[in-house]
């Protein structure tokens, strides 16, 4: 399970004389998922492109399980399924023709491809839309053909650009589980602006600023990293001292209202906390943990490097 | 593969309207032609009788129809051609096929066998009527062979330009009204050397349809071959070229 299967090196890429990537490397290993996370116009979508073959680099190598992108391209893209930000659908086609058009074309011999098809239109729920039109499918659904497309050859790596842009909050869910699953056999890239998707989805975490990486680690490490916060409220009224006293209270704040907002170091659990407010008779009676360690690390780094560039 | 790209296209062509109506509108106005020739062929039957050396039915029927529906083709074919990597731009779905284990050339020549494909069954159709002549006299069948063979060149040459500049924007218009432009400055491009005497038979040879005329009257020149299967396999590499640069800009 150590295999590397994307192999990114030094890569640059110009627009003409605008700089989209800088000098970008990171590896992929097999079966991780990995959230690839920048505010927009970072070079997201443009690295996303290089990889899969459909911009020339302009320095730099990618190379995917080995294949090298640009000396054996043809090797290198059957590794690989693509999902850009925009489908790739053809709207006159059913999806059964669709599909069986995409499994041709990554050369799926002909009796087996039957079978592939049904493997991936259960796997993406499109199993009663077969002889349906694309154009007539809603959003969310196109999205699924799109995902079917990229996964039908049964490839190694898949790079998902953006695919819950303009999906309602259900499709989301769906196809994040449909991410998952797609996660537990596979390698994903999966490419985002929203960081509740990287927390939910990813075992780790690339975030991508002008073209530069500057963040990189497991998500899990995230979570634990970053102090936590927690808002609490109390039917008493307490002192802020008493409550910054408590073991692992770094911060406390008063909202006003009976609530405070308490900050613990690094990997504290609230018991002091909540064994104090029982026996001293608080009457504790919201304690929500503030999970945004990612969104606040995503602002913190992005913003610095925007103040930086100012 | 190629021939997986090309059937899928000749199929996508079908899907939408555009090559139906066409198909009928050149039938139906050729077929009139065709009519209108014949019924001239009659009035002249008897004066032909009188001659030695005369012309036979495929030179007064099947020549000049011909020669017509290649010059109706000329402002059609742009039509048909504009669609095919201008609308996948647009469309943005042009990713799929990059993105798959195949060559640009793959593609490219993929598209052109699309076209060929529905060339051939274009040309087939008008065919029929010379062959419907056989119920009733014998035309010269080798001379029916060198004018399909003409046909499906000089076709073959028109899609290759329009594949050429379908590939150059996303408009469907600009690519439709640019290969129209192309077309027909390759046709008008000799009418200026009878005047001009230095370059003349340069103006002449890159002339589409002066070449196509050897044809028509049956006359198997290679030179003409060789012109129409050139232009042919320079617009394709131009082709690829433009879609191979794209991914550096």
């Amino acid at each position: 399970m150590t295999e590397t299967l994307i192999q990114v090196e030094n890569l640059s890429r110009y627009y003409q004389n605008h700089r989209a990537i800088n000098q970008l490397s990171f590896t992929l290993k097999a079966g991780e998922v990995l959230g690839f996370l920048g505010p927009n116009g970072a070079g997201k979508s443009t690295t996303m492109q290089v990889i899969s073959g459909n911009l020339a680099p302009s320095d730099g190598e990618v190379k995917i399980a080995g294949y090298d992108i640009i000396d054996t391209p043809r090797e290198a893209k059957s590794q690989l399924g693509y999902l850009p930000e925009h489908p790739p659908l053809y709207r006159d086609a059913s999806v059964d023709e669709y599909l069986g058009y995409c499994a041709r074309l990554h050369r799926i011999p002909r009796t087996a491809i039957k079978a592939a098809l049904s493997k991936v239109k259960a796997q993406c729920g499109l199993e009663t839309n077969g002889a349906r039109l694309i154009r007539n499918l809603s959003k969310g659904y196109q999205q699924r053909v799109g995902i079917a497309q990229a996964i039908i050859h049964d490839p190694p790596v898949v790079i998902l650009d953006e695919p819950t842009v303009g999906l309602d909050p259900i499709q989301i869910r769906e196809i994040r589980d449909l991410i998952r699953s797609l996660g537990s056999e596979r390698s994903v890239i999966l490419s985002t602006h929203m960081l509740s998707e990287v927390q939910a989805t990813c075992d780790r975490v690339q975030i991508i600023r002008a073209g530069e990486l500057i963040y990189n680690a497991s998500t899990e490490s995230l979570n634990h990293r970053h102090e936590i916060s927690c808002r609490i409220a109390l039917r008493k009224v307490v002192n802020i001292e008493e409550l910054t006293a408590l073991a692992g209270v770094e911060q406390a704040e008063a909202l006003g209202d009976g609530r405070y907002r308490l900050v613990f170091g690094a990997d504290v659990t609230p018991d002091a906390l909540v064994a104090n407010a029982v026996q001293q008779q608080w009457g504790l009676y919201e304690l929500i943990p503030e999970q945004q360690s990612l969104e606040d690390l995503f602002i913190e780094l992005t913003q610095h490097e925007a103040d930086n560039a100012k | 593969m190629i021939w997986i790209i090309g059937k899928r296209e000749f199929v996508a062509m079908f899907q939408a309207p555009l090559a139906w109506v066409i198909l009928a509108v050149i039938q139906f106005i050729l077929g009139y032609m065709f009519l209108t020739n014949l019924d001239n062929f009659f009035l002249l039957q008897p004066q032909l009788m009188t001659l030695q050396n005369t012309p036979g039915v495929t030179d007064i029927v099947v020549a000049p129809l011909m020669q017509v529906a290649a010059i109706i083709l000329l402002m059609v074919m742009p039509l048909l051609t504009m669609r095919s990597i201008a609308e996948e731009k647009r469309n943005r779905s042009l990713t799929l096929l990059v993105s798959a284990p195949l060559s640009m050339t793959e593609i490219v020549l993929g598209k052109f066998a699309g076209l060929m494909l529905f060339v051939l069954v274009l040309v087939s159709m008008l065919m029929l009527m010379p062959l419907s002549l056989y119920l009733g006299t014998t035309p010269d069948s080798g001379k029916l062979l060198s004018i399909y063979l003409g046909m499906l060149l000089l076709l073959g040459a028109f899609s290759a330009i329009g594949l050429y500049l379908s590939s150059l924007t996303e408009n469907q218009t600009i690519a439709a009204v640019g290969s129209f432009g192309i077309l027909l400055m390759l046709w008008i491009i000799d009418w200026l050397s009878e005047s001009v005497t230095s370059g003349q038979s340069l103006l002449a040879y890159l002339s589409l349809l002066g070449h196509h005329e050897s044809l028509l009257e049956g006359v198997f020149d290679s030179s003409d071959i060789a012109y129409y299967l050139l232009l042919i396999a320079a617009f394709l590499g131009l082709t690829i070229r433009q879609l191979d640069r794209e991914r550096l800009l």
